[in-house]
């Protein structure tokens, strides 16, 4: 039954509809971070910010029963701790990898605690009202067209246009950057709040699209596969967009084949062995840009 | 020589006993988190000084809290240690979490089904799980010498795969066949045995204190010590200065990995006697320890003072949720502590933080 089984799953619809979800939210967050990064800035609390938009959108969703203003939530928490997070890598110099760690501890805190202040509970809050949820064209969820938009845009963004150019100089030489004239400070705060809206966005979309509620593992670590996929893609959103149907393909995979043949933990493990396998094994070495990660003094 | 390189320079040449403006940046970063901390309590309509006065009875409050306190270092002191030895190579080693695991899986299973005398036994576990740790660690640090694959990402990964070859094995091999929710308990000449009866204060306390010195002596007395933190605070010139930097580096990730495992083997050893299969007993103790080595200032001295303060916030932490509960109304729940640590850690990424109130303050008395 197992190998028969096997077969089936890839001539299924849902098989593809999982893939396409699984890839939604990996594929917003690093695409947020390729951008950030391309203007010098690292951003580790990609998992936190995740846990931040699910959990603002979920609790909006429910409380007003409106998608809108849910969305909103999402997106606006992610302006808000993006802010923060350039604030502190940016302007205070501080050190982005440390500043990304807490980030997450605190995101993945304060959900248990609006998780059990609000619904009284450890795990899961209830379902939120349909009409605050996003609503699916044709089985699909206008996340995905979005996702692969917003991809092509970006890519087009960072290396068509002069914007795009700056943002790139940034992150490779802000010195010379400073010197043509460009702000660095503020190029790297947009970036940064830019990359983080997206990774906020991305848990909306599994709060309020995928799940319809919010649960305390809602990353699962989607936060730190988005870091892989960066490196995986080499910072290029068009490779990207494969890179993502990749990573969704073995979650997918992973999900679709529990059978009670194969023990869940040794499948839960997956995506995982792929992913390193992956970005150790195939990529080659790739080059970051030159600058990201370092704080920048003006002179 | 840039002013940073010379601060560098100082740093590899001596070690200063007291760094008052590490003490006072710590210092600040955990009042700033006790203030976020008291204003998300204040907002979820809790006392937040009934919050602190639940956090230190329940962490101080009588002789066994005392203990359980001085008990739960033992963990977040190792794992704390792990991050520290890495960061002085500058490496970020988040997979404390699954070298720690490592040290669970030596424990739990060479415990319960290999019979040694006593003695031999505890140090066949605990070598055990360093060389397992260590393994894991040195391959995420051989990846990133080998095939640039950023630390981060490949020890959180192996994070994940540590977790679930852990709750496999225990699922699986290691379980106790009357209680299929634990594995086999471990054997007497396992253990290591409690200071008194009826708290869960053991010796493996004191094992993680000589650990912390032994590796003080490692990193500040010994060539390779020197070399880890070199490479650390500049790989070219360490490069130029002769240092094997790939080999110390790996080295670094070894011995780090070693001592996460060690925090895991002796919660097995010292405290539980076996793990559940969902490792519920030891999950997060490998992330403790990134805010207790930040906050200890990556020093192996200065993380045996913060891991007591975030011991002090894990019983605390348990016991405020029973006092803060009144009729009808659940009490604030134990993440709150998880949720202070990351605005601690958040606070602690800001280097001139120091620098910054003086610059204030000046500036304002002008």
């Amino acid at each position: 039954m197992a190998d028969a089984g096997l077969l089936e799953i890839f001539l299924t619809a849902t098989f593809y509809i999982g893939m396409f979800r699984f890839m939604v939210p990996i594929t917003l967050s690093a695409l947020g971070e390729i951008v950030a990064e391309k203007s010098g800035v690292v951003n580790i609390g990609l998992e936190g910010m995740i846990m931040l938009g699910g959990l603002a959108s979920v609790f909006v969703g429910y409380f007003t029963a409106n998608v809108w203003l849910a969305l909103g939530a999402g997106i606006g928490v992610g302006a808000a701790v993006g802010a923060l997070h350039a604030f502190i890598a940016i302007y205070l110099r501080g050190d982005q990898i440390v500043d990304g760690v807490g980030i997450n501890l605190f995101a993945y805190g304060i959900g248990v605690i609006v998780l059990y202040l609000t619904w009284g509970t450890f795990a899961n809050s209830p379902i939120i009202p349909l009409s605050a949820r996003v609503p699916s064209i044709f089985g699909v969820s206008p996340f995905v067209p979005f996702t692969l938009v917003m991809c092509a845009l970006v890519w087009y963004f960072l290396e068509k246009t002069t914007y795009g150019l700056r943002l790139r100089a940034v992150g490779e030489n802000p010195e010379v950057a400073e010197a043509a004239g460009i702000n660095v400070y503020r190029v790297r705060l947009a970036a940064t709040i830019f990359g983080a809206v997206l990774s906020t966005l991305a848990g909306a979309f599994l709060g309020i699209d995928w799940l319809a509620s919010y649960a305390r593992d809602i990353s699962a670590g989607r936060g730190f596969i988005a870091l892989a996929l960066v490196v995986f893609s080499k910072w290029n959103p068009l490779i990207l967009i494969g890179g993502g149907l990749l990573f969704g393909f073995f979650y997918d995979f992973a999900i679709s084949i529990r059978s009670g043949i194969v023990p869940d933990q040794l499948l839960g493990a997956i995506p995982y062995i792929a992913t390193l396998v992956i970005v150790s094994g195939l990529v080659g070495r790739a080059r970051p840009p030159k600058a990201s990660g370092k704080p920048y003094k003006r002179e | 020589m840039t002013q940073q390189e010379a601060e560098a320079a100082k740093a590899v040449a001596k070690p200063s006993w007291i760094p008052w403006n590490s003490v006072a940046e710590s210092g600040l970063a955990i009042i700033m988190g006790f203030l976020v901390g008291g204003g998300i309590i204040a907002l979820a309509g809790f006392n937040p000084a009934l919050f602190y006065r639940g956090l230190i009875e329940g962490a101080f409050g009588s002789p066994r809290a005392l203990m359980d306190t001085i008990s739960y270092m033992t963990p977040i002191m190792l794992t704390g240690l792990s991050f520290a030895i890495a960061a002085r190579a500058n490496l970020f080693n988040i997979g404390s979490e699954g070298q720690m695991y490592m040290g669970v899986l030596a424990a739990a299973s060479i415990g319960a089904f290999v019979a040694l005398p006593e003695g031999l036994h505890q140090m066949v576990i605990l070598f055990v799980s360093f060389l397992l740790g260590g393994f894991i660690a040195a391959l995420a640090g051989w990846l990133k010498i080998k095939r640039g694959v950023h630390e981060v990402v490949s020890t959180i990964m192996l994070n994940w795969i540590g977790f679930y070859l852990l709750t496999y094995l225990a699922i699986f091999v290691l379980f106790d066949p009357l209680r299929a929710y634990k594995t086999t308990t471990i054997l007497p000449s396992a253990t290591v045995p409690f200071v008194t009866s009826g708290t869960s204060l053991s010796y493996a306390v004191v094992i993680a204190i000589v650990v912390c010195i032994v590796c003080y002596f490692l990193l500040w007395r010994t060539t390779l010590g020197y070399n880890i933190r070199a490479v650390g605070l500049n790989p070219t010139s360490s490069e130029y200065g002769g240092i094997k930097v790939s080999r110390t580096m790996v080295t670094a990730m070894f011995i780090s990995g070693g001592v996460a495992a060690l925090a895991g083997a002796l919660e097995i050893m010292g405290r539980f006697w076996y793990v559940d299969t969902e490792a519920s007993y030891v999950r997060n103790l490998g992330f403790d320890g990134i805010a207790v080595a930040l906050v200890g200032r990556n020093h192996p001295l200065g993380i045996i003072i913060s891991s007591f303060f975030f011991a002090m916030l894990k019983t605390g932490g348990q016991a405020v949720q029973i006092y803060t509960s009144e009729a009808g109304r659940t009490g604030i729940p134990l993440e709150m502590s998880l949720a202070i640590q990351g605005v601690i850690i958040v606070f602690a990424s800001i280097p001139s933080i120091i620098a910054l109130v003086k610059k204030f303050t000046e500036g304002r008395k002008k």
